[in-house]
């Protein structure tokens, strides 16, 4: 281990709310301030969850904070989120979550009844994700902060059998599969926080993803290579981390990416990116060519009949993901700089 | 300045309608179409909100059609080349 | 017809494609300007570049209206921002943009009331809700935009909506692209012209183009297949010597273009003498600002601001890239001192401006293989 003090990069004098938008910025402070000074030596790629071994054995621990307004929107709450967060972080390294501890920041005047929805909220998603809350701590804070609630969770899991995972194992040939549509929860949360105006038939896409991992890990087998859970940031962000990571070139289909039409029509209104666009509840999977196809027909068959082979990965250009459409026309499709910001020009 | 969409009007509400858009509805400002209002089942281009001109769905299939029949022959490469002249009569 | 889908279709863009090959001249290089910064976008965003022969070179214009706003500007609606309660309202398109002390979302870490609105009217309703606040709307865009916020004005005056003004930094192609045509070193052949200005302005103000500067002009949709027509149609002019104004995007642009919207502009606001753009240095008659029958609605007028001149730097050479003089990554600062997450000059500040755009799509693909699909 390097005796020399680490040299920090961030620069920025404050701290801004693009620093958690989960894209550049939030890279330029986690590697720039944070890993640096926090993270013993090591300079392994950051992913969703750490693989550490305690005496002797494998354990993965990951841990997320939740941080939604309003708490409650169309197809779930701030307590799944930090549920089925937690879990599916740990389902993408490839690890069954085993036991969550949950943090409650309260903001003193929150009505009971709010937080008892949310405690149960979270008591249900445990349950349908097999997963056991085991302990946690509460603080309240003065009214005016914490928007209401902030939820923390951390958790431990065992290892899934079999599966090896990294950035470094994929190989140009291999293939992109994505879960499900993207776009479902950050457009949900958008419309509502009732500031745009817009209604749509929409509704966060929050739930726990271990199944259909066991599911297509199992089918993939040895040509499973890379996971990640698309939160905020969106699938580009998250295939960026992965471009950058592998030195290759991800391609897409622009077509074959699978969007709601509500997302859709959201998007072009306030033009918008679906793939900047966070999600809760779909994951991307990286398999070789070889069970690619048998990796998407079980995933379908798991309970993700919207999942879909989206791109290819290739050789060049390196760290770059490209949208290809149907005609030929390619883009760079960029990592998300800040929070996506509706447009007008 | 450039991000405008083509949106379906589905209600019509004093001064404003609301439309949708692949499967999102917001309710916009028809105050700039006074001179042809848009009646339920029009298609308009809305930009920041308020809609900027009806959209005719006969110059949209003639634009359509023009340009997939290219490569068939010279007389649709005249009709492309022609495409966008001058209007002959003048409006006043 | 859904108006998107049936205007990004393979097969016909295919043909179109093959017809813009047979057209060009091999012999040529064109060199074709769009205007507006939705054309930039959109060529990015479908990859149009790489559908055209190699001597088909798309420039990109000055339409980008955040990317030709001066700094100075920025600094006097943040000022006003900072003052008590005063809500800022503008579009997403505002909120990173660099001002002395920084963005819009700088400010609004700091403490500031600033609100991302998608619509002018969306402003107002906010002064309606808030009236312990005074909402102050920074408005900016061409004649696209202008005709709503107009409306707006026009709608709290009729109100007595008296919590709400307008910073208005509204400004009009055609002198900019008069500023264009202007320069000495300039070596544009014929434009795809704003199809969305033009469902305002209409086509005839672009006649000028045609007949004293002779260089053919098309009014231009924003699909693939719009764009990509427009070409077919200005390599069709050029190859027959002539030089006329053309409307590709019929379906949707009027030839008088929309009497009520530019009634809407002239009732509420008159030209200004000159205005700063930035990069592009003072054009005459090129901005609006509020009439005195709105006064009481004029931002300028209701809150005291610095009006500081704030000029970029030598090096950056936002000028000649402007007009197509020079490529993006040809600045010096190209990359180096000026990203879009730190720009230096006028055309990193947005998504659309030449610089920004090329950054984001354009620098990093070297491609060896475009035509496999994925």
């Amino acid at each position: 281990m390097s005796t020399a003090a680490p040299r920090l990069r961030f620069r920025d004098a404050q701290i801004e709310m693009a620093h958690g938008a989960g894209g550049k910025a939030s890279r330029r402070l986690v590697e720039g301030l944070i890993a640096p000074l926090l993270l013993s030596g090591t300079t392994e790629l950051l992913g969703d969850a750490a693989h550490i071994i305690v005496s002797g054995t494998t354990i993965a621990i990951t841990a997320d904070s939740f941080v939604v307004k309003p708490l409650r929107f169309p197809g779930g709450s701030i307590g799944e989120l930090a549920v089925n967060g937690t879990v599916n972080d740990l389902a993408v390294s490839g690890a069954k979550a085993e036991a969550l501890v949950v943090t409650y920041v309260i903001e003193a005047g929150l009505p009971t009844e709010t937080l008892e929805a949310e405690v149960r909220a979270m008591a249900d998603a445990a349950a349908r994700a097999g997963v056991a809350i085991v302990g946690g701590d509460t603080k309240v804070v003065e009214h005016g902060k914490a928007d209401g609630l902030y939820i923390t969770t951390a958790g431990i899991g065992r290892p899934i059998p079999g599966l090896s995972l990294s950035a470094k194992s994929v190989r140009a040939g291999d293939r992109v599969i994505l879960s499900g549509p993207v776009g479902d929860h950050g457009i949900t949360i958008l419309l509502a926080r009732g500031e745009l105006d817009l209604e749509a038939d929409l509704r966060s896409d929050t739930r726990a993803v271990l199944a259909f991992v066991e599911a297509l890990a199992a089918a993939a087998a040895s040509g499973l290579r890379w996971m990640r859970d698309p939160t905020r940031g969106g699938a580009a962000t998250s295939l960026n981390e992965l471009a950058r990571d592998a030195r290759l070139c991800i391609a897409l289909q622009e077509d074959a990416i699978p969007v709601r039409d509500g997302v859709r029509g959201a998007c072009e209104l306030l033009g918008l990116d679906p793939l900047h666009i966070a999600n809760e509840g779909q994951f991307l999977a990286v398999v070789s060519d070889e069970y690619a196809g048998r990796a998407l027909d079980a995933l379908r068959g798991a309970g993700c009949p919207e999942a879909a082979i989206i791109g290819t990965v290739r050789e060049q250009p390196a760290g770059t993901v490209l949208g290809v459409t149907s005609y030929g026309g390619t883009r760079v499709i960029d990592m998300l700089v800040g929070d996506p910001l509706p447009r007008i020009c | 300045m450039c991000l405008a969409i083509p949106a379906k009007v589905v209600e019509l509400l004093p001064d404003r309608a609301v439309v949708d858009v692949v499967g999102v509805r917001r309710s916009i400002e028809t105050g700039l179409l006074l001179d042809d209002p848009p009646r339920v089942g029009d298609w308009v281009l809305v930009h920041v909100g308020f809609a900027m001109s009806k959209i005719s769905e006969a110059e949209a299939l003639d634009q359509i059609r023009i340009l997939t029949l290219l490569g068939e022959g010279d007389s649709a490469r005249v009709e492309a080349e022609g495409y966008g002249a001058i209007p002959e009569v003048e409006s006043p | 017809m859904k108006f998107v889908d049936e205007f990004r279709d393979a097969a016909v863009i295919g043909k179109a494609v093959e017809e813009i090959r047979r057209l060009a001249d091999p012999a040529r290089h064109y060199r074709f300007m769009e205007v507006c910064g939705g054309h930039t976008h959109a060529i990015y965003r479908f990859g149009l570049k790489d559908l055209l022969p190699a001597n088909i070179e798309l420039v990109h214009g000055p339409g980008c209206p955040v990317c030709v706003l001066p700094m100075g500007r920025i600094d006097d609606g943040l000022a006003m921002a900072t003052q008590e309660d005063v809500v800022f309202a503008a579009f997403g398109d505002m909120m990173r943009v660099p001002g002395t002390h920084g963005s819009p979302l700088e400010h609004k870490a700091r403490g500031a009331d600033v609100r991302i609105v998608y619509s002018p009217a969306d402003a107002l309703r906010l002064a309606e809700n808030n009236p312990g606040r005074h909402v102050m709307f920074f408005a900016i865009g061409f004649e696209t935009t202008a005709p709503s916020t107009a409306l707006t004005l026009i709608r709290a005056k009729a109100k007595g909506i008296r919590n709400f003004s307008v910073f208005c930094n509204h400004v009009t192609i055609i002198p900019g692209i008069r500023a264009i045509l202007d320069s000495p070193d300039m070596r544009i052949d014929a434009f795809l012209g704003p199809g969305h200005v033009s469902t305002v302005i209409g086509c005839r103000p672009y006649e000028w183009i045609a007949r004293t500067e002779r260089k053919p002009i098309v009014v231009s949709g924003f699909e693939p297949l719009d764009m990509l027509q427009s070409v077919l149609m200005l390599l069709r002019q050029l190859r027959n010597g002539e030089a006329k104004v053309e409307n590709q995007y019929k379906r949707v642009v009027p030839w008088e273009g929309n009497r009520a919207a530019l009634k809407a502009i002239a009732e509420v606001f008159e030209l200004r003498n000159y205005f700063e753009w930035r990069g592009m240095g003072f054009i005459s008659q090129s901005a609006l600002r509020v009439r005195d029958s709105y006064a009481e609605w004029d931002a300028e007028r209701r809150f005291s601001v610095p009006g500081i001149r704030v000029t970029d730097p030598k090096a950056a050479q936002c000028g000649e890239v402007l007009k197509g003089v020079l490529k993006p990554v040809q600045c010096k600062l190209f990359g180096n001192e000026c990203t879009p997450e730190r720009p230096v000059g006028a055309l990193m500040v947005s998504s659309e401006g030449s610089c920004a755009a090329y950054y984001n799509y354009e620098h990093r693909k070297t491609l060896t293989n475009i035509a496999a699909p994925a």
